[in-house]
């Protein structure tokens, strides 16, 4: 349990008009924020509290710096002492954040007595002298982690409108020595939890709306089942298992429908299914393959793949009329869509020349932007909850390994690194309002 | 003694035998016969003749077809194994991000029908695969559509569809290991396997 309060009473200054304009919302990664997190001050003289105010503020930066708006400032360029000094207004020397470019400074103080932590954290407009945010959290010590992701949504919110990814988990097909399997890390890789049995195939892992449940398709008892696993009490039940292949489920939002490509009529088609896994409806009609379903954030389109021109291309059909056209027109292997939380864009992997990449697509204006031109295949893009980064696999280090990037192709990194390789990650949604 | 006793019998029936003929054509009545009468004789000798060894052919043809018989039936002993093991052997291959059937892969599936109606009991999992390139859930529908391709097929040329099943494995399960145009070709394929097996 983690108590938080608003620390307005802090400072004589409290804006109360949102300010936005810190983030371009348009090109958000054009241009990094210079950044200052001086090591968190101790507010009692407790032993360990040095560390913790330490550890505090290395988390916040790598935090902050993974979201790609911020260029954290190293702290030897600092000139003042980068921790200890005064975190309060009326003892910040603004001059000495300016001079180094600081167009955002945090401050934090840690107070560990009695197992008992408090963190507060202060941001500051250093050129405007004004405090932008500021929050205290009392917890316990193992709660730290929370408490400065929960300063850093808070910071995010304020300063794009738009909540932050730092509660976000990401699902992904992990390949070991024992076979394949679901797993969940945090936003950041890290806390990578196993949350189904090896299996010899398993494909496909999709959030449910809730954040709650991971549908994926595993080969059991001869065929492709998608099964749902409840991550709450650990419990898997099988959702759907026709005849042949049953895959790529997507969750339809705002309901409780799942649609799935199944082959049972001898064909690879979509399908709408309930949340028992009964059929409801067909949802496409053309020989060939049907796959990759996924939904815009109202639900009422469904971008999916098809090959019905001969090759996978990219289609949308609109789920009320039933009009179904085609997105996608470059290139002739283009896979494994997903659209933008914002709603206007749509994600994919695109093969040319033999390699694949990830590629945005303008819904409306069929604008496309490639984000990947590394060496190696780049596949399988999910969206954060957030709309502002995307995670992708690559093989440009050897195998397959799982990276994020900005959504505007900004930042690409490695997420984790784990033996064997990692597949088809798959971003939880945004979480209902 | 008993070779002498022997030669000493057959004699006697070669002198009996002699005799009973002289006294059957003594017996028969001296007929006049004219010449074509001698030429119709004559001919149903050579027809009867014929027949005669028409039949002793005939009785050499079927030795020596049943002696065919029983090599091809040991033969076939040894190959219904070999028959039944190149019908799960023998894979059927596509063109890259294709599941239409080549000219050289109906061929191969027209084997598979006439084994398929040798064997009315046999029941079949077609499986389909794909390369290493393109995306993984793209390939198990590739994967799931060339496995229905071949069952199409064969349930075209009379096959019941209720002895065929299909699975895909998509990229998951190469038979060639490399990263090349070979192996690649080697891995785009249908393979077959008796449903007992699973």
């Amino acid at each position: 349990m983690i108590c938080a309060c608003a620390l307005v009473l802090v400072s004589g200054v409290c804006p109360q008009a949102a300010d936005y304009d810190y983030i371009n919302i348009r090109e958000p990664f054009s241009q990094k924020i210079p950044m200052a997190v001086p090591v968190f001050k101790t507010l009692s003289q407790g032993s360990t509290e040095k560390q913790v105010a330490k550890n505090a503020a290395d988390m916040v930066e790598a935090a902050l710096a993974y979201t790609g708006y911020f260029k954290m400032i190293d702290r030897d360029a600092f000139l003042q002492d980068p921790g200890g000094q005064g975190i309060v207004m009326d003892e910040i020397k603004f001059g000495n954040w300016t001079d180094i470019g600081a167009e955002l400074l945090l401050t934090g103080g840690v107070r560990l007595e009695s197992g008992v932590l408090q963190m507060e954290f202060r941001l500051f407009d250093p050129y405007r002298q004004e405090m932008i945010l500021g929050k205290r959290y009392t917890g316990k010590v193992d709660g730290q982690r929370k408490m400065v992701l929960r300063f850093c949504g808070e910071m995010i919110k304020r300063l794009t409108g738009r909540q932050g990814l730092f509660d976000s988990r990401i699902a992904f097909v992990g390949t070991g020595d024992e076979g394949k399997a679901v797993y969940v890390c945090d936003f950041d890789g890290k806390n990578v939890t196993r949350i189904t049995r090896p299996q010899s195939i398993v494909v496909s892992p999709a959030w449910g709306p809730d954040g709650r449940s991971i549908a994926y398709t595993a080969y059991t008892h001869g065929n492709q089942r998608i099964y749902i696993s409840n991550l709450q009490d650990g419990s898997v039940r099988e959702f759907a298992s026709y005849e042949g292949i049953n895959l790529t489920p997507a969750w339809h939002p705002g309901s409780s429908a799942l649609a799935a490509t199944l082959s049972f009529e001898g064909d690879e088609e979509i399908y709408l299914l309930t949340e028992t896994g009964k059929i409801d409806k067909r949802l496409t009609e053309s020989w060939g393959v049907d796959v990759s379903p996924a939904f815009s954030p109202d639900g009422k389109k469904m971008v999916f793949v098809s090959s019905r021109s001969g090759s996978p291309q990219i289609y949308v059909k609109d789920m009320r009329s039933g009009s179904v056209r085609r997105l996608t027109y470059e290139g002739s292997y283009n896979t494994q869509p997903d659209w933008s939380p914002a709603g206007g864009q749509v994600v994919y992997s695109g093969m040319k020349d033999g390699r694949t990449d990830i590629y945005v697509i303008d819904v409306d204006s069929g604008e496309t932007e490639r984000l990947t031109n590394q060496a190696g295949d780049n596949e399988a893009p999910s969206w954060s909850p957030d709309g502002s980064m995307i995670v992708f696999t690559s093989t440009r280090t050897g195998s397959s390994r799982i990276f994020v990037m900005t959504a505007s192709g900004t930042d690409q990194r490695m997420l984790l690194d784990m033996p064997g390789k990692q597949q088809l990650p798959d971003w939880s949604p945004p979480k209902r309002q | 003694m008993a070779k002498k006793l022997n030669m000493k019998f057959t004699l006697l029936c070669i002198v009996m035998l002699s005799l009973a003929l002289t006294v059957s054509c003594a017996k028969k009545p001296p007929e006049t016969t004219s010449t074509s009468d001698q030429a119709e004789a004559a001919d149903t000798m050579a027809t009867e003749s014929e027949a005669d060894t028409a039949r002793a052919d005939e009785d050499a043809l079927t030795e020596e077809e049943l002696e065919a018989r029983r090599q091809a039936e040991a033969e076939a002993r040894e190959t219904a194994a070999d028959a039944r093991d190149r019908f799960v052997s023998e894979k059927v291959y596509f063109k890259f991000d294709d599941a239409s059937l080549t000219d050289s892969a109906r061929d191969a599936l027209r084997d598979k029908v006439q084994w398929l109606r040798d064997h009315p009991d046999a029941c079949v999992i077609i499986e389909g695969h794909c390369d290493e390139r393109g995306t993984d859930e793209y390939n198990l529908a590739l994967g799931s559509r060339r496995a229905e391709s071949v069952k199409d097929f064969l349930t075209k040329a009379g096959i019941d569809g209720s002895r065929l099943t299909t699975i895909s494995y998509g990229e998951e399960r190469p038979a060639a290991k490399g990263h090349n145009e070979e192996a690649w070709a080697e891995n785009r394929r249908a393979e077959f396997r008796f449903c007992s097996s699973e």
